[in-house]
């Protein structure tokens, strides 16, 4: 019988033949994602059991949740991972460059066919690159520098088919919300997501990349999506490391099929207070919007900042909204630059942010108070994670947010999109 | 580990999320430092909406303000317990308000490896949904050699999926010890 990607890259990376799903495996891992919420506890558990890290070649430390920091403690969490950094002589260090799930891939450290884990749970954004890319605690972190493995048990997958052709206000993040609307928020607890199908070919990298993204807000272990030519072009533009595409046998086994005809999407946001809370943006319209917030790993990159200042261009933003714009790293933020973007958004009214994860986790730069509302591009609405715990966070595409922030409530981004 | 745990239950429902669990603003606090770890305890489950805190009626504190800890050591939850965010504080915070068993229909998958690996309480889960079945305030025992959980205020007993695969790095105490009893693990 064949093997999904998912096992095929789990078999390799631990020395099998084949791998099914629920083995319990011991594999070795190919990178290492860190953040400075959690590093100054890893570095702790490393002196502790008195080991030194595996491979330094394989780790990545990047400072994007506190940057800049807007507390003692967490300027203390940076000052931490800095030394850290330099007592293990890191070789690849991101601070302040963005979020680490829009620089990795930027810089050529995400290659498909590997087994990534970080100590984030959007580390299986990179599932988009065809890499088995999973989220893990520091505690686990701690074993991975030490030894460079960890015990996995392999996923079943669910197969979700993305067919016929979506029209152009439609985007990754819709597409996303529609699958999210299927399964809910532990429709594929442990599992894999394989994105397949013909649309699939139709979605830019950066449509791509918000799929896998918010594939654990469904509760996946990790989602993947088979490398197709425009994608290993990206990775060869940016890395000259070899690697190894890997795609999924004809008679490979899935525990569920999921079907998803593209061309009847319209634009979706997700309602307070859960990722699976789904419905037409037909039936929120009008609800006022105190912030507007375009930024993340599920959607700051550069194809949501095009059509954002598409919709903005010429428009001035209501004075009772703030739009708040943290492109998501700085690479992006100096090619907006170079297009005209970020000029097209400070004359709209926008606050433009540093490239960091901003409010999305609710630490600083834009937290919501009592009763207010929220239009993000991010992946999570929970009940007081930006904020206030009685504010109330919707999740729309770039689109959804850039003509919600335009007209200071709940809209429809196909009003401007001329569609 | 120990073969009863007995104490008092508190109930949960579905997708409990970990910033219902620990709140992100409480992220300051290190579990490394005791005083802190104790800390995190004191607003284990404070964003959990009232309502729902403490089923079937809620509004029930899981927290006791004199003391800091909670007066429950059983978790009993439904589905998809502690999904979100990576953050190892929520299990740590769960510890340390003095809960040393969950029963739940099933994990959010970090939460669950957190929990595991930390080796921070036992998590079990449950073949059949048991939320609607029990109370808030009851006593009961969760018994590690049996795979049940028996309420001792009305005498049901429930089973209890075994641990299976996990059960050595839970009796082990945690990864690390796990891996120092196992040879050459962590050289």
């Amino acid at each position: 019988m064949g093997m999904t990607i998912t096992e095929k890259i789990f078999a390799r990376a631990s020395g099998r033949e084949s791998v099914r799903a629920g083995d319990i495996i011991d594999a070795n891992i190919d990178l290492a994602l860190m953040q400075e919420i959690t590093t100054p506890s890893i570095y702790r558990g490393l002196k502790e059991v008195g080991a030194g890290i595996w491979d330094v070649e394989r780790v990545v430390v990047v400072i994007d949740h506190f940057s800049p920091p807007s507390a003692t403690w967490k300027a203390d969490n940076v000052k931490e991972t800095n030394q850290f950094v330099k007592d293990c002589g890191i070789k690849y260090f991101y601070p302040h460059r963005g979020i680490m799930h829009v620089v990795l891939p930027e810089t050529g450290h995400i290659r498909p066919g590997e087994l990534i884990v970080g100590v984030e749970s959007h580390t299986v954004t990179h599932g988009a690159f065809g890499a088995v890319a999973i989220g893990i605690g520091a505690t686990e972190m701690v074993y991975v520098l030490a030894k460079g493995t960890l015990w996995f048990r392999v996923p079943e997958t669910i197969l979700v088919r993305i067919d016929g052709k979506f029209n152009s206000s439609i985007f990754g993040k819709d597409i996303m919300l529609s699958i999210l609307k299927e399964l809910g928020v532990d429709g594929a607890t442990y599992k894999a997501l394989e994105f397949a199908g013909t649309a699939i070919g139709e979605l830019t990298i950066d449509g791509r990349i918000t799929l896998a993204n918010m594939s654990v807000e469904a509760g996946a272990k990790n989602g993947i999506i088979e490398p197709d030519d425009k994608m290993t072009d990206y990775v060869r533009e940016k890395s000259r490391m070899p690697f190894t595409v890997v795609r999924s046998d004809d008679d490979a086994k899935y525990s569920q099929t999921l079907h998803i005809d593209a061309s009847q999407l319209t634009p979706l946001v997700a309602c307070p207070h859960s990722p699976d809370n789904v419905k037409p943006i037909s039936e929120v319209e009008g609800i006022h919007v105190d912030q507007a917030f375009l930024g993340t790993c599920t959607n700051g990159r550069m194809e949501d900042l095009r059509i954002a200042a598409k919709i903005l261009k010429g428009r001035t933003i209501p004075k009772d909204t703030r739009f708040l714009i943290f492109p998501g790293s700085v690479e992006i933020y100096q090619n907006a630059i170079k297009e005209g973007i970020i000029d097209t958004f400070l004359e709209a009214g926008a606050i433009l942010c540093n490239s960091s994860c901003g409010p999305c986790g609710g630490g600083h730069m834009g937290v919501l108070g009592d009763g207010e509302v929220c239009i993000s591009s991010g992946s999570r609405n929970f009940r007081g994670r930006m904020g206030s715990p009685s504010a109330q966070i919707y999740l729309g595409s770039a689109a959804t947010v850039a003509a919600s922030a335009a007209s200071g409530e709940m809209t429809d981004p196909r009003k401007f999109l001329g569609e | 580990m120990k073969e009863i745990v007995r104490g008092r239950i508190y109930v949960l429902g579905d997708d409990i999320d970990t910033d219902q669990i620990i709140p992100a603003q409480h992220l300051v606090l290190n579990p490394a430092i005791a005083e802190e770890k104790q800390k995190l305890g004191t607003f284990a489950l404070s964003s959990v909406p009232s309502e729902k805190a403490g089923l079937p009626r809620g509004h029930v504190p899981f927290i006791d303000p004199q003391t800091g800890r909670s007066p429950y050591s059983i978790l009993a939850a439904g589905k998809n317990f502690g999904c979100g965010s990576s953050r190892e504080h929520a299990p740590i915070a769960l510890a340390a308000a003095g809960i040393e068993v969950v029963v739940a229909e099933f994990y959010a998958r970090i939460f669950f490896r957190n929990v595991v690996n930390g080796g921070w309480m036992i998590p079990y889960e449950t073949p059949a949904p048991l939320v609607d079945r029990i109370e808030t305030g009851q006593e009961g025992e969760v018994d590690l050699k049996a795979n049940e959980l028996r309420v001792l205020t009305t005498g049901n007993r429930f089973p209890l999926k075994p641990l299976g695969d996990i059960l050595p790095i839970l009796e082990a105490g945690n990864l690390f010890a796990y891996a120092k009893e196992h040879a050459d693990l962590l050289k």
